[in-house]
């Protein structure tokens, strides 16, 4: 069950300026229902340029739809540069707070505001476009809007990102690249708060070090690759390079160098050593495969 | 103002007889059935009668019923004791609408060198046995296979799939937590090698279940330590536990009928009148085997946890499969399994009764859900004017 604030259930209770204006002086469309929830958002200005009415339609649970009412009543009266400033975050303490996993519904909110913003200037023809490189196919969220919740909000996690933008909630096979955008955001700062060290102190002996390099491949590694069908097999460590093989699907995937370079090796050297490098066993992926059937 | 439970399949009231028979077992009849001492070796007898009203409700033999902490227990110890007993064998067979307490466990061996095979289901939540037949083998060490699935009360044909696994000698273990109670068995007939149980499913207490064994299987213990339970499943024995769900194996035995008379029928009313008043909406699993008790409608363009937030406004407790509810950020994968569109599984509610429920309840509920689904329509920029 969700703690919901007062006002949070209020305004899912109670929804204000539900509907859509008729000829708006700007639309914004968000989400989608494969997503869980989708937002549209219509406005109408007056003649000094400022919003005069907002109204909201809904897809999705009580935050959602607590976010979209609570928007219209405070862009109201603003004029769209004021609007624009609005951010996910003054939506959310607008509302007293939302749950950590909700929070991106006040994100929701804000895209559906920018959108409807975008297309008045474009003179109510062009509909919000996604913006940089998609990065989680599973909710279709890219790069740039990762960076921007990162930002807005202080996100140091990859956990924090999926509850605000959605992103790596999924499949799990982009938090790879999610920690990347994280780590090129804050910079050295992130390194402060979340140094990687490794689990067992000192120099670890031979065996402990490929202990540990299966252990990690087993908790941290294989439920990312699993979830896109593929699979991880550990072949062999020779001093600091650790040999491994990719299965089912990630065999055949064209995205096999950055998989390696960037989610194994990353984790591999969070987890075990920071000397450590990653090779493919080529001969391997040749081999049966053994995904999940 | 009045709760309304309609989420039987999460947990279930302790029926009042059963609380009656619990209660002397805290402060005067505490002592530990193992002792020596007449105080402590009477209660030895109230497990016994206990397994009795368990087998009796089962089918089966005293010596092939072992009382553990949990459904989720007894489905670890079954998968895993089987994987023990056959160290040589390094497939495992399930289902990809397995409750968590199965596919959880059976995806963490995958880590550790196990195969996996996860059978598909189809649109009504059904298996294709031709698909089980062709996957056993000789390295098949368990086959693991729900009766009935909590999210949609779908029934497999659990006995004859019972019989193409024992036909291959291979071990077969059925999760029937959500069965047990609501519909009769017997398992002196079948070819179930391990069953499951929970307590709190059929108006017991929660923290008592039991994995049924039948005589001959292999197994080797998952829980170790004394010799309790035949030195099967160490541990002092929940004594007020195995008391009440032994009651509420009895109470269950004597009401099943009524389960699937006057359950069913409530059911049926309210999955009819809901199907009909609301419009797009539509039935997930399939409708001739279920469950009395289970029924699970999608409601087109709204999402779940919304539907959940205004039914307990009226004190009406159900649940959903939708995301938001999930704790996770995709809807059910039961009905994803069942190739449920994404419309539909972020609007699934499931209503699941018992014998406490009454028609005025239903009709209630009746009354209050289509305007409930209306209001959220109204919010919806999915629904046409």
């Amino acid at each position: 069950m969700w703690d919901y604030t007062d006002k949070v259930k209020d305004h899912f209770f109670n929804p204000r300026n539900v509907g859509e204006i008729e000829n708006p002086d700007g639309v914004g469309e968000v989400g989608s229902l494969a997503c869980g929830d989708a937002l549209k958002l219509t406005f109408k200005l007056d003649k000094n340029g400022k919003i005069i009415d907002a109204k909201f339609k809904t897809f999705g649970c009580a935050s959602a739809i607590a976010t979209s009412s609570v928007l219209t009543e405070m862009i109201k009266g603003l004029t769209l540069q004021e609007a624009a400033k609005i951010t996910n975050k003054d939506i959310a303490d607008y509302l007293g707070g939302l749950p950590e996993q909700k929070m991106h519904c006040s994100v929701m909110g804000r895209e559906g505001l920018e959108a409807a913003i975008e297309n008045h200037r474009t003179g109510g023809k062009k509909k919000h476009e996604i913006q940089g490189n998609v990065v989680c196919s599973c909710f279709g969220v890219t790069d740039k809007e990762i960076e921007r919740v990162i930002r807005e909000n202080n996100l140091t996690t990859v956990e924090q990102v999926t509850n605000y933008c959605k992103a790596g909630g999924g499949c799990g096979g982009c938090q790879g690249e999610i920690e990347k955008l994280i780590e090129k955001i804050h910079g050295d700062k992130i390194k402060e708060i979340t140094p990687p060290v490794p689990r067992i102190g000192g120099k670890l002996k031979n065996i402990q070090k490929i202990q540990l390099i299966q252990q990690t491949i087993n908790d941290q590694i294989r439920p990312a690759l699993r979830a896109h069908g593929g699979d991880i097999e550990l072949i062999d460590v020779e001093g600091n390079k650790v040999i491994v093989a990719f299965r089912g699907m990630c065999a055949q995937c064209r995205l096999t160098e950055f998989t390696i370079k960037d989610v194994v090796e990353a984790k591999l050297r969070e987890f075990v050593s920071k000397d450590l490098f990653v090779e493919e066993d080529k001969d391997s992926a040749n081999q049966p495969h053994n995904h999940r059937e | 103002m009045k709760t309304i439970y309609f989420d039987n399949n999460a947990t279930t009231k302790v029926a009042e007889e059963v609380l009656d028979v619990i209660n002397p077992f805290f402060c005067e009849l505490y002592g530990n059935p193992s002792s020596m001492h007449t105080f402590g070796g009477q209660i030895s007898h109230k497990i016994r009668d206990a397994r009795e009203q368990v087998t009796a409700l089962l089918g089966c033999d005293p010596a092939e019923i072992i009382f553990t902490s949990c459904g989720t227990e007894s489905d670890n110890a079954a998968i895993r004791s089987t994987l023990a007993a056959y160290p040589q064998r390094r497939k495992i067979i399930t289902t990809r609408v397995e409750h968590p307490a199965v596919l959880t466990v059976c995806r963490e061996l995958e880590n550790h060198g196990y195969t996996i095979v996860e059978l598909a289901v189809d649109k009504k939540g059904q298996l294709d046995l031709a698909e089980l037949e062709e996957k056993l083998d000789d390295d098949t060490a368990i086959v693991s296979i729900m009766y009935a699935n909590n999210e949609t009360g779908v029934i497999f044909p659990i006995d004859k799939i019972a019989e193409m696994v024992a036909d291959k000698g291979i071990v077969f273990h059925t999760d029937a937590v959500q069965v047990v109670g609501k519909i009769p068995l017997n398992l002196s007939k079948s070819n179930i090698d391990l069953l499951s149980l929970s307590g709190h499913k059929l108006h017991g207490p929660k923290g008592v279940g039991v994995l049924y064994v039948r005589k001959g299987t292999r197994l080797t213990p998952f829980m170790q330590g004394g010799h309790q339970e035949a030195g099967r499943r160490a541990g002092t024995e929940n004594v007020p536990g195995i008391v009440g769900l032994g009651k509420a194996c009895e109470l269950a035995g004597q009401n099943i009928e009524e389960e699937n008379k006057k359950v069913k029928f409530l059911r049926d009313k309210l999955e009819n009148a809901l199907l009909q008043s609301c419009p797009d909406s539509r039935l997930n699993g399939d409708k001739d085997n279920r469950l009395p008790n289970t029924t699970n409608i999608s409601f087109e363009f709204i999402e779940g946890e919304a539907i959940l937030l205004m039914l307990d406004k009226f004190g009406i407790c159900a649940s959903s499969g939708s995301a938001c509810t999930s704790g996770s950020l995709e809807p059910s994968h039961v009905l994803r399994a069942m190739g449920v569109p994404f419309t539909a599984a972020h609007g699934s509610i499931r209503f699941s009764l018992s014998r406490y429920n009454t028609e005025e309840e239903v009709d209630f509920t009746i009354e209050k859900l289509p305007g409930i689904i209306n209001r959220l329509r109204e919010l919806s920029p999915f629904v046409a004017k």
